[in-house]
């Protein structure tokens, strides 16, 4: 072969890429850029108005005070809370339902298909079923949803106020808690703007419904690939199961678990389809999420300029374990070859 | 010593007792877990099928789980071809049909181009531009509607499908691709150069060797992008502007949001919309959930 026939080949590689690579650099960087941009302007009305304005926007919402940043920092809280139980409550479904489906069942296939279904339903769906789910009914009337379900077993003492409750929990500041906050001039985190509403235990089921699933297929291709070996050697020197799961299988799945975490974590930050189907902002902004505020600011109130500071705060937060995530893993390709 | 040694042959022993006559509790157990999830997971599926198959006098939200008395398809009828109240979602789901099958096969077979190209034709900086080109995958979409909107507009594509189509392709490209590269690399360098020792160039690799072994790859994505496509809100509720043009997630989602529509209704709404993915998901679930570790594992 040719130089001259491999030089005119690599020109066809490199001409081959070329509509998604530059699709990707206007739609991606370009937009993010053009975004960025809108975000330094003045531009709050329907009809586009780029003048700069600095940092202006900025401050409204990250430091104004006003009711912009008064319910910025209520998405913060939202999305504080329940990302810590999100990944609490899907590591540990996912993980204990990948060693239930792993510990040889008859009807294992069945189980895990079950299991993971919820993951073919869109989060529209899902909000739809469990908002009805969740609608508590009234004193009067009775019981609606899983409150009447619970009333049949005998569990009616169990009525939660589910998503149309706007209670949000804190740490008061009368409790000894509280009061050792106080006394380090932290009186700020004994206040309800740091706290968990109720209502996200609501978004927080029906998440977890839809992605527990996902979680389990991740782990347990990650049990698959452990040599059973290593399994049988560690039962042979007379490990209980719970030491292999605790020794062997919970250190080798780190990686996994990374990457369950990333995923969860992206998922957490950008929360937007089933509050919208679920909920909307929910009573006194209790199930508020900043895409949901993004898109009320942008879409429905026409402050572009407002939406677009949103938008790069998510940005931010998604690349900032978006971007530590590529590296670790295209490095490990890498070290692969 | 002898202590430690006589205790494991009694554990052992027992342990075939158990397997052989007696019930293993700690397997019936495990059994009873995995029921027990296994139903709290269908429950939601459950009360869908349940509610929609109720006549309409049945329907009362304090008697939500009794089983129906008289069979009725009638929610089902209310929510594809509408009622006085409320518009059917039937023209809706074509919407969605008109956008997920040209958007998933174009993204697919850009994605197999660029696999190819990332996986076997690396020229400089191919790497770092995958990179790049992963990264899209991850934005908040947030961070682009704004000039997504702008630009739709000023190509004449906002509130139609064709927009639609466009922009599942173009943000479906980074997963498509991923999956594709993945692949290819998986398979042996050593046919190509045998390819090209025999004359072949660069397309006729691609169309003769390459996509014909790509079955495997082709199934992930397609599945992967139908799925995603189907069940995407955001896009679909920025990019259409009129119901004519709206997908069915966003009609249901309007549906479900109106005071006046019954909920039976919304509920044979809901089942409409996840019938497709659903049943994908019912003949190609292993697929689904190997696409699943395919798309997220390695970067």
């Amino acid at each position: 072969m040719t130089n001259k026939q491999e030089g005119w080949e690599r020109w066809a590689a490199i001409l081959a890429v070329t509509p998604s690579v530059l699709a990707i650099a206007v739609f991606v960087y370009g937009f993010i850029g053009w975004t960025v941009f809108v975000s330094f302007t003045k531009w709050v009305t329907a009809r586009p108005d780029y003048t700069f304005v600095g940092l202006a926007n900025y401050q409204r919402i990250l430091l104004g005070g006003g009711i912009d940043s008064q319910r910025f920092y209520i998405d913060i809280r939202n999305l504080i809370g329940f990302t810590v139980l999100f990944l609490i409550c899907n590591i540990v479904l996912g993980f204990g339902l990948a060693l239930l489906v792993d510990s040889r069942l008859r009807g294992e296939h069945f189980f895990q298909s079950v299991y993971l279904m919820p993951y073919a339903v869109s989060a529209i769906v899902t909000g739809v079923v469990w908002r009805w789910l969740f609608t508590p009914g009234t004193q009067q009337l009775g019981a609606t949803g899983v409150n009447k379900l619970f009333e049949s077993i005998g569990l009616g003492f169990i009525h939660p106020r589910w998503w149309t409750d706007p209670t949000v929990w804190y740490i008061h500041p009368d409790t000894m808690l509280g009061g050792f906050l106080n006394d380090l001039h932290l009186g700020f985190f004994t206040t309800a703007n740091w706290g968990l509403p109720v209502a996200t235990f609501s978004i927080l089921i029906a998440t977890t419904w839809l992605l527990s699933g996902n979680v389990m297929v991740l782990y347990l291709a990650g049990i698959r690939a452990i040599p059973t070996e290593l399994r049988e050697a560690a039962i042979v020197d007379g490990a209980t199961q719970w030491q292999v799961v605790r020794h062997i299988y919970i250190p080798i799945l780190t990686p996994v678990t990374l990457t369950v975490v990333f995923i969860l974590l992206n998922v957490a930050i950008r929360l937007y389809d089933l509050t919208v189907a679920m909920t909307g902002k929910g009573p006194g902004f209790s199930t508020d999420t900043l895409a949901f505020n993004m898109f009320e600011t942008t879409f429905r109130s026409g402050r572009f300029a407002h939406g677009a500071v949103l938008a790069v705060v998510m940005l931010i937060f998604v690349s900032a374990i978006v971007i530590p995530y590529l590296r670790y893993n295209l490095r490990l390709e890498e070290t692969d070859r | 010593m002898s202590m430690t040694l006589r205790t494991t042959s009694i554990d052992s022993a027992s342990h075939v007792t158990r397997n052989n006559r007696g019930i293993n509790w700690g397997r019936l157990l495990l059994y009873m877990i995995a029921v027990i999830f296994a139903a709290a997971y269908l429950l939601p599926i459950f009360l869908l099928v349940l509610t929609g198959l109720k006549s309409q006098g049945e329907v009362s939200l304090y008697d939500m789980w009794a089983l129906p008395r008289n069979l009725s398809l009638q929610s089902f009828v209310d929510a594809w071809k509408g009622s006085p109240i409320a518009a059917g979602l039937g023209p809706n789901f074509i919407n969605s049909f008109l956008v997920v099958v040209p958007a998933t096969l174009i993204s697919s077979l850009m994605g197999a181009i660029n696999g190819y190209v990332f996986s076997k034709w690396k020229f400089r900086g191919a790497d770092l531009i995958f990179a790049l080109m992963l990264f899209g995958m991850f934005i908040p979409y947030q961070s682009i509607l704004i000039p997504l909107v702008r630009t739709l507009n000023f190509m004449g594509l906002y509130g139609s499908l064709t927009g639609l189509v466009f922009v599942h392709i173009v943000y479906g490209l980074p997963f498509c691709t991923l999956i594709f590269r993945n692949y290819y690399a998986s398979l042996p360098d050593e046919m190509i150069e045998a390819a090209k020792i025999d004359g072949a160039h660069f397309f006729n690799i691609f169309t003769h060797i390459m996509l014909p072994l790509s079955g495997p790859a082709f199934v992930l994505t397609m599945i992967g992008q139908f799925s995603n496509i189907w069940n995407d809100f955001l896009f679909a509720v920025v990019v259409t502007n009129s119901p004519a043009s709206q997908p069915i997630t966003v009609a249901l989602n309007n549906l479900a949001g109106s005071f006046s529509v019954e909920w039976n209704v919304q509920f044979a709404g809901a089942l409409i919309a996840a019938l497709p993915t659903l049943l994908v998901f019912i003949f190609l679930g292993r697929f689904f959930a190997r696409g699943l570790v395919a798309g997220s594992i390695k970067g």
